[in-house]
């Protein structure tokens, strides 16, 4: 009379004894329950809630991991809630960031005229106004904005060919040398400057060669290329390093010189890793504040010439108008303008991201059949 | 178009490290010779020399005479760039330039030398290389597509295609099969057998198979120890290398006894 069906389990043999699928959820409703009730004993607020929460939950799932699916899989699961909680621990500050710039900022970026206009002519008594009567606030970032892109195309244009050629050289010739060795101990320790070091150097280098007082765009792109040029060399080095030795005696094979084999071989198929190394680089000094403010100073007006005059730059734009609100008795409208400048400046930032990863992409060794 | 080469005397360092010791070989131009002979013995490094790639490595040199029709590869004054010019070499692992399409690999030799060349000049000597290296029928209807996406074989035979264009002397190929499966070194082995009626061919192989099917001559190198240098220590027939070698180290190794 026995039974020779098999028979109906609810489980199969080899997930017995394991947690069912929505055991984690349960914990984790539990864990926010228990926290919420802790929280509550000693003052509530969001940020302790979800930190007694998070160590609720990984003491609660290790826990019955262990008794119910032995010591390895609870090592595994609390390896897992380490990993998962340092990733949100380090996307705080960034949501953050993000979050406080673009609430505070998008009232700025929204006034009509914000990006078409400069502060020329604003003074106090248009601030105190647009408080006082709710008009709207006047002046905006147009002549940071091209400040910034001036200074940091002059940067760009000194740096790469530069960064570049140091790179090609330490990776083509160099061979290891005392001089390439010199030159990569120099770039490692340019790395390490302090921004603001750069520009004394930049404002001190043209007080000598031009005359004291020399403050323009070209002083600060300077300024800014000193800073820049390490990050294009290192990254450039990296790239030109990985392309693979075969290729370049592939091309010496055919008869090719080895000045065309880097430039048609060698630098064409690491074009894509230095272009978004070049990218990462620009985003890198294109909000840097103390070495613009030592060689460009400040402008309210719109200058376009690089070579002559102070000109503004939205790191600068930002820093004076919160520390030196255009109305000292009503500085709302100044802190608008500068919210509305660092969101300007946040999304160049994410363009250039985004075009290094364009560019990246076009350029990067085709593949297909 | 092809020629002799003569060697003399040759000594090939690695910094101060001797690797191949006083090789004197004679081969015959429009003719196919092997080297054979166990891992690390100098083969590699040896066919190196014979187009100057040698040097490229830091610290490489030479001592002795590679004559190409007479006229000494090692001689004051002359430009490795142009010795390569005429001595093509195939590698052991198949390179296409990634970045390039199959067409531009094909024409790299010319178009990295920024020479001039007519659309239909370059047309005519895509069809005559890639038809030269059994690969046109294969790859004539995605020219514009990369090189890097034809098979290991295919990319070997593009390669092949690549030296030829430029239209060498003579051609060296360093373990050209190693990497490639029966078939494809099949494919390979043919055009072996045909290019010799145009060039001198000279092949790296540890596949002696493959040395007795291709080749007219064989030259065998070993050596005697690690941190000895290796030697030329017999070359010959192909057919008396491997049925009658005069060397006792010879008959051991292509009778399979040793390496």
């Amino acid at each position: 009379m026995t039974a020779t069906a098999p028979v109906a389990r609810k489980r199969s043999a080899f997930t017995k004894g394991q947690l069912p699928k929505a055991a984690p959820y349960v914990i984790l409703a539990a864990a926010l329950v228990v926290g919420a009730a802790v929280m509550a004993l000693i003052g509530f607020n969001p940020f302790g809630w979800g930190i007694v929460s998070a160590i609720l939950f990984t003491i609660g799932l290790v826990s019955l991991t262990g008794i119910t699916e032995g010591a390895r899989k609870a090592k595994d699961k609390l390896a897992t809630c380490l990993v998962v909680g340092s990733f949100l621990i380090a996307l705080l500050p960034l949501v953050s960031v993000i979050w406080t710039v673009l609430s505070s900022g998008i009232p700025g970026l929204l006034t009509p005229g914000f990006l078409t206009t400069s502060m020329n002519g604003v003074t106090g008594t248009f601030d105190n106004k647009s408080v006082e009567e709710g008009t709207k606030v006047l002046g905006g970032v147009y002549h940071a904005l091209m400040g910034t892109l001036q200074i940091t195309l002059v940067a760009t244009i000194i740096s790469v060919p530069v960064g570049l050629l140091t790179a090609v050289y330490l990776v083509e010739y160099g061979n290891d040398r005392a001089l390439a060795r010199a030159i990569t101990f120099f770039v490692d320790v340019m790395t390490g400057i302090p921004s603001i070091v750069a520009g004394l150097f930049s404002a001190a280098f043209f007080f000598a060669l031009v005359g004291p007082g020399t403050k323009t765009g070209a002083v600060a792109a300077v300024a800014l290329s000193v800073l820049m040029i390490p990050v294009v060399v290192r990254s450039s080095e990296e790239m030109l390093k990985i392309v693979p030795n075969e290729l370049r005696e592939a091309a010496y094979a055919l008869g090719v010189r080895k000045w065309r084999t880097i430039l048609k071989v060698v630098i064409p198929t690491a074009i894509s890793g230095i272009a978004s190394g070049v990218t990462l680089a620009i985003a890198r000094v294109i909000g840097e504040t103390a070495p613009i403010l030592v060689t460009a100073g400040f402008a309210t007006t719109i200058n376009n010439n690089v070579f002559g005059g102070w000109m503004a730059s939205l790191p600068t734009f930002i820093y004076t108008q919160i520390l030196n609100p255009t109305s000292p008795s009503n500085p709302e409208p100044s802190a608008q303008r500068a919210w509305g400048a660092a969101l300007v400046l946040i999304i160049l930032v994410m363009l250039l991201n985004l075009v290094a990863r364009l560019v990246a992409r076009v350029f990067a060794p085709k593949t297909g059949r | 178009m092809s020629k002799r080469i003569d060697v003399k005397d040759l000594n090939v360092y690695y910094g101060d490290f001797l690797a191949v010791e006083d090789v004197n070989i004679n081969i015959e131009a429009k003719s196919v010779t092997a080297f054979i002979g166990p891992s690390g013995c100098g083969k590699s490094t040896f066919l190196r020399t014979l187009n100057r790639m040698h040097e490229v490595l830091p610290g490489a040199r030479v001592e002795g005479e590679v004559l190409l029709d007479g006229d000494n590869l090692y001689g004051h004054g002359v430009d490795p760039v142009s010795v390569r010019a005429q001595i093509g070499m195939v590698f052991q692992r198949p390179n296409p330039f990634p970045t390039m399409s199959i067409r531009d690999n094909v024409l790299a030799g010319v178009k990295l030398n920024n020479k001039k060349i007519t659309k239909g000049a370059a047309d005519a000597l895509v069809e005559k290389s890639l038809l030269g290296a059994n690969l046109w029928n294969e790859v004539k209807d995605r020219l514009d597509k990369p090189g890097s996406g034809l098979s290991g074989g295919q990319q070997q035979r593009l390669c092949i295609a690549r030296a030829i264009a430029v239209e060498p002397q003579v051609i060296l190929m360093d373990e050209p099969c190693s990497a490639l499966d029966p078939i494809s070194t099949l494919a390979i082995e043919d055009l072996i057998n045909e290019l010799k009626d145009q060039f001198t061919v000279v092949i790296v192989t540890h596949n002696m198979q493959q040395a007795a099917r291709v080749s007219d001559k064989t030259a065998f190198f070993n050596i005697a120890g690690t941190g000895k240098p290796g030697k030329l220590i017999e070359f010959g027939d192909t057919h008396s290398i491997f049925s009658n070698p005069s060397q006792k180290a010879t008959e051991d190794y292509v009778s399979g006894r040793f390496g």
